[in-house]
């Protein structure tokens, strides 16, 4: 399958600390095609920034994968020193952050910003990465562009730095693009406005994109495929429609459940009780069993796992036997 | 306005201005004009008793100034704010309850303070036997109130923020962004909280959000703001059946929905223009799809011949004398 751009094996990322080891992300495997948006979804804590983070090859010290593998289009990337992973963050995989304020320079016009990266990743001459920048600027949307390359990241919005920022991950026209919580910072009417830029740009270049954003809502709307974490671990991968409509893990029941519909009333709320355990705390077995209204003997005792992560498929005994996963009773 | 029935709070033509100009030394040497920002201009609302009023708008609408312009933390520039009821009695619960919670202070002398500012004569015995029945109520242990915040999570956090409002035996409680912080799991958790305890004490709610389907979830009246405005105000029912302003509409049309994934929608073009500049006459017209020469040189008012004051919006006034 040559249209694999992404491919992670058997993630494993572990933290040693005075305490004892803890695993953050605990054996991920997914795949992303080209083109395709996969949305990573999750409450804090879940482990989806720290699995965006291995593959941009980013995690803080002493944080470090210690199993699996990370291939980018064929090539290995976990492995790289810290030069080889510098030529291809940026090249290869383009990032966006949550706030656009401390992704750019405040001391340098964004248009030399684009410009430098631009002449770092390509071997354009100054005029030709300036007239570059203009383009990509004009492809996100920036309106007045001459006037604006010569401004500086305070003179912009919110949303237009985050277009800047997008732009910036654009240059070197990258085979992946790591988006973790582009839109968070943003207001709901501005939030639309980036997520259908994201979603016209890998339609039009093929990008792949890894959307990493704790909101259910803007997963709905713009990926193709979900990633469901919870405590360090896959609970659930599918596409959208099927995710949203028929959950077949019953944490992703219960987070559906649980937020607020615009279509019709409810006098209750369903809701999960307890919370998500601390990663020096996570319970034997399925980490969910402890909050989960079906949870077994099994359930406590092995780690359910996704059978064929490439495609579909829930981490649940439960619905691995057939079992039909109802929602819990409102507690 | 007359006093309307039952009525709890008031609140008539409250404006709120913020001088932003530069230092004076600037502004005599750069010759820069004095400049004020109109974070509240002109609004006018009504809640009444054990219900619940939400204030729905983008960041730098205006909502949260309401909410510490009517709890007292600002004075009011203009405009007038009547309560009908204890001041005493009236409570305020925080967005980001890492910050509204003292770190150095264990959750029970946290959640006793009020008690012991409202009536200090109260004896330390029925203050600690108050606490514990706090704590049960919002779903906690007595035994954490030996506890300090860093032990808890943000919504237990916000559990606790909800008991230290609650010891005064509020009335009234306004609410700036409750859930905001907080995962979509325990949103869930903490707003069945407030509904419950809303039922059970008859609470009246001033309720900020910027999340539509929580507010939806929430209010029995929604006013959204733009600008310093409420552009409209209906019963929530009505709201979002029939939206009357061209803001509402969008605003409603912009939110991804769960229940209809993967649609291509074209989003609201432009951005929410400077409060300190606004554009002149309806403050929206500059991302209106219906707006008109009028639009831009005249303020529409709420008015009673209009959808009975439900809505600021010419176009809407046009719409309902076709109807008429």
């Amino acid at each position: 399958m040559s249209d694999v751009v992404l491919d992670v094996q058997n993630l494993r990322v572990e933290f040693p600390t005075r305490k004892g080891v803890l695993t953050a992300v605990d054996d991920i495997s997914l795949q992303i095609r080209r083109g395709e948006i996969l949305g990573m979804v999750g409450e804090s804590g879940a482990g989806k920034s720290m699995t965006g983070m291995s593959i941009l090859g980013l995690l803080e010290p002493p944080g470090r994968i210690a199993v699996g593998t990370i291939h980018l289009s064929g090539d290995r990337i976990d492995n790289l020193d810290d030069r080889g992973m510098q030529a291809v963050r940026g090249r290869r995989i383009g990032a966006i952050f949550q706030d656009p304020l401390t992704s750019l320079n405040p001391l340098f016009r964004v248009g030399d910003q684009l410009v430098e990266t631009i002449r770092l990743h390509t071997d354009l001459d100054r005029t030709g990465a300036r007239e570059r920048a203009k383009d990509l600027m004009r492809e996100v949307g920036i309106p007045a562009v001459e006037e604006r390359i010569d401004s500086y990241p305070h003179q912009f919005s919110g949303g237009m730095r985050q277009r800047i920022v997008i732009a910036l991950a654009l240059c070197a026209e990258p085979e992946l693009i790591v988006a973790d919580e582009p839109t968070t910072a943003l207001d709901v009417s501005i939030q639309a406005q980036i997520t259908a830029l994201l979603k016209r740009l890998c339609r039009e270049r093929g990008t792949a994109v890894m959307l990493v954003t704790h909101d259910m809502g803007v997963i709905a709307e713009t990926a193709d495929r979900v990633a469901v974490m919870y405590a360090g671990r896959l609970a659930e991968i599918g596409s959208v429609d099927d995710l949203v409509r028929r959950p077949r893990h019953p944490y992703t029941t219960g987070l559906m459940g649980s937020i607020p519909s615009l279509r019709r009333e409810v006098e209750e709320l369903q809701m999960i009780p307890g919370s998500m355990p601390r990663l020096n705390a996570i319970p034997k077995g399925c980490a969910f069993n402890p909050r989960c209204s079906h949870a077994g003997a099994r359930c406590r005792q092995e780690v359910p796992r996704i059978p064929d992560t490439a495609t579909t498929g829930a981490a649940c005994w439960l619905a691995q036997t057939g079992t039909t996963v109802t929602q819990g009773e409102p507690a | 306005m007359t006093l309307r029935q039952n009525a709890i709070l008031e609140v008539d033509a409250l404006e709120r201005r913020f001088d932003v100009s530069a230092p004076w030394l600037n502004r005599l040497i750069e010759r820069k004009p004095r400049r004020t920002l109109r974070a509240v201009d002109g609004v006018d609302f009504v809640i009444k008793r054990g219900q619940t009023l939400a204030l729905v708008g983008e960041s730098g609408c205006g909502k949260s100034t309401i909410a510490k312009l009517v709890t007292g933390l600002h004075a009011p520039s203009g405009g007038k704010i009547s309560f009908y009821g204890d001041r005493d009695r009236l409570q305020m619960i925080f967005q980001d309850p890492f910050a509204s919670l003292n770190p150095r202070w264990r959750v029970a002398r946290i959640i006793a303070e009020p008690l012991r500012t409202l009536r200090p004569e109260t004896p330390a015995a029925e203050v600690s036997a108050r606490v514990d029945e706090l704590l049960r109520t919002v779903g906690l242990a007595p035994a954490d109130g030996l506890k300090f915040p860093h032990e808890f999570s943000g919504g237990q956090r916000q559990r606790i923020s909800i008991a230290r409002a609650l010891a005064g035996e509020p009335e009234f409680l306004v609410c700036d962004e409750p859930t905001s912080a907080l995962d979509v799991s325990v949103q869930a958790q903490v707003l069945n909280l407030m509904k419950r305890l809303q039922k059970e004490m008859d609470l009246t709610y001033l309720f900020i959000s910027h999340d539509l389907s929580v507010v939806r979830h929430m209010a029995d009246v929604i006013a959204v703001m733009y600008l310093g405005r409420i552009v409209e105000i209906q019963p929530t029912a009505d709201l979002f059946d029939n939206p009357l302003h061209p803001y509402t509409r969008l605003l409603l049309d912009t939110i991804p929905d769960l229940e209809a994934p993967c649609r291509d929608r074209s989003p609201m073009v432009g951005e929410v223009p400077s409060p300190v500049s606004p554009p002149p006459g309806c403050s929206f017209h500059p991302r209106c799809p219906l707006a008109f020469d009028r639009c831009r040189s005249e303020r529409p008012q709420r008015r009673a011949s209009v959808h009975n004051r439900r809505v600021a919006c010419f176009a809407a006034e046009e719409g309902s004398s076709d109807v008429q």
